[in-house]
């Protein structure tokens, strides 16, 4: 069941200046997203998926298109109805945005006074938060007594005081390091996992989606440019923007900076040989090649695994009669993609 | 030294002066400036309640009035002085001038810390369903207090600067006190022991307010 539906959604701001165009933040989007999903949202700074998921608690008013949050059309409400809808979706950001002057307990305590709840009830909901997230020792310090990974558990904590369904996570982790950001991740993990939230995920990070998303849309330019399962965008996009911006993200693919260091250091014709989940396997090629007597090596590539499913890309330079080559590659390509780098110089 | 000494009971009655005009123009002043700080904050563009006419009127009026020295504020204002406190001359219409004065400075003080909290932790509040006036009162003053405490505690140091001046129509305090038992009529002794006097206040004051900002900002 579809919980946040966006249908041909567009957000444009107003000029600045009269001789300047209006920008188009976010550009037709239609995208669905199931109640117990974790959907990531992934493209280059400044492709719109900010403000596309300032558009699902309506921070951001859509110029276009209709957005339903549980079967309700937020587009249509007014502002003080859209305080309610804001109140059932959690949010949280980069920069944690804890309240400074307020200790931890406070933190995790305003959502709740804002909706009502009574002081008794509070006080227990915060300290069950707190054993959550595993903080319950912190509850009376204040956020810049804490680090970075500690400030965004408080974050999450506060978020699902009231207990919402959805949760936006804008950038939650780019301000962290590697290891706490698989800390925060698997809390995450466990808030999608344990209480049933359906969680978006923005982020400009692959290892972010690759560790939470069950599906992804990849945005560009304020369009989604592709959107399905993560396995299935990230091991064979479909579309050659997408294609583009995985490249970029996925590990295997040589830069054109790479490759020019490739070219200079190895001699013969340089192919990429793209693995999927379920495809032949990399030793059948490996045997293919070497009984058709070629020499080749391996001189790039990386294997991603996307929730135990792997796909990657092996790069090798193969040398030796150039027909018989062409003959071996043409073959295998039946089963595997293959991938001729152009411009390869004839050492 | 003597004359000092028969001075007395005039230099206890000054300073009292002074700390009445300094209280009550910081009580008027700063409830005023606090409510036009407020207002410059929520009007901006941008703002918990954007509204482009009341924030150039707004602007336009703290704007004009606060440039205007105070020595001609005294002047200009001394009619609506007699209107709102029933007298344009002493010590409470002083304080009243001084406090109405203050009130467009104040404001720009207070938008300033205002401005100063970081969008993005209004941002969190408005996720959560809060509305403009819950998000000032529950988020932006509280996260600036601990600024807006030093702010005030500057204006403090101001105000009483100014009551040096109520002399003029008659307000007494310190000041006046310096400048007619001391300065007119060559008493360096009765002179400096008004300012020491000042000087101690202002001294005490500021150091309230930090004391005060400090257990809000806790560090």
């Amino acid at each position: 069941m579809s919980i946040v539906t966006l249908t041909n959604v567009s957000k444009t701001y107003p000029s600045r200046t009269r001789d300047d165009a209006e920008v188009v933040a976010v550009d037709d989007v239609t995208l669905s997203i199931e109640k117990g999903d974790v959907f990531g949202i992934i493209g280059y700074s400044g492709a719109g998926k900010s403000t596309l998921v300032r558009l699902i608690n309506a921070l951001e008013p859509a110029t276009g298109g209709t957005i339903t949050v549980d079967d309700v059309d937020i587009t249509s409400l007014r502002e003080s109805e859209l305080r309610k809808v804001r109140g059932g979706i959690g949010m949280i950001f980069q920069q944690f945005n804890l309240f400074a002057s307020r200790s931890v307990k406070a933190n995790i305590a305003y959502p709740l006074k804002l909706a009502g709840w009574s002081k008794a009830d509070i006080e227990k909901r915060v300290a069950e938060l707190l054993t959550f997230v595993g903080l319950a020792d912190k509850a009376g310090a204040y956020p810049e007594q804490l680090s970075g990974g500690q400030k965004q558990r408080v974050g999450i904590a506060r978020a699902l005081a009231t207990g919402p369904a959805i949760l936006l996570a804008d950038e939650a982790t780019s301000a962290l390091d590697p290891q706490t950001t698989h800390e925060v991740l698997d809390l995450l993990k466990r808030v999608n996992r344990e209480q049933g939230v359906t969680i978006v995920v923005i982020t400009h990070e692959m290892d972010v989606i690759q560790t939470i998303a069950t599906k992804v849309a990849v945005m560009e330019n304020g369009r989604v440019i592709e959107q399905g399962d993560v396995f299935d965008v990230f091991s064979a996009p479909q579309n050659p923007a997408s294609q583009r911006f995985v490249g970029t993200v996925v590990k295997g693919i040589p830069s054109p900076s790479e490759l020019g260091v490739l070219r200079e250091r190895h001699r013969g014709r340089l192919v990429t040989f793209s693995f999927r989940d379920g495809d032949s396997s990399q030793a059948q090629v490996f045997l293919d090649l070497a009984a058709a007597g070629l020499d080749f090596e391996l001189v790039y590539g990386g294997i991603n695994d996307i929730r135990g499913r792997a796909f990657g890309h092996l790069t090798l330079a193969i040398r030796g009669d150039d027909a018989v080559i062409d003959r071996t590659l043409a073959d295998i390509a039946q089963r595997v993609e293959v991938t001729e780098i152009a411009g390869e110089d004839a050492r | 030294m003597d004359r000092l000494n028969e001075l007395w009971p005039e230099l206890w009655t000054a300073a009292l002066e002074t700390l009445y005009m300094t209280t009550f123009a910081l009580v008027l002043g700063g409830v005023l400036g606090l409510a036009i700080g407020v207002i410059l904050y929520v009007t901006r563009p941008g703002g918990l309640a954007e509204n482009r006419a009341v924030a150039v009127i707004a602007n336009l009026g703290v704007n004009f009035f606060r440039p205007i020295p105070f020595v001609l504020f005294v002047a200009v204002a001394q009619p609506f002085a007699r209107v709102v406190v029933g007298t344009g001359i002493g010590t409470t219409a002083g304080a009243f001038m001084i406090g109405l004065a203050a009130a467009f400075a104040i404001g720009r003080i207070v938008e300033q810390h205002l401005v100063s909290v970081p969008p993005g932790v209004i941002e969190a509040a408005r996720s959560m369903g809060a509305g403009p006036w819950r998000i000032l009162f529950s988020v932006a003053i509280p996260e600036s207090l601990g600024p807006l405490i030093l702010g005030y505690t500057f204006i403090v140091v101001a105000l009483i600067d100014m009551t040096a001046m109520a002399g003029l129509i008659g307000g007494g305090g310190l000041g006046a006190f310096a400048q007619i038992y001391g300065f007119r009529q060559f008493e360096p002794v009765v002179m400096w022991t008004a300012i020491v006097l000042i000087v101690v206040f202002v001294h005490l004051v500021q150091m309230l307010g930090t004391r005060l900002a400090r257990k809000v900002m806790r560090r």
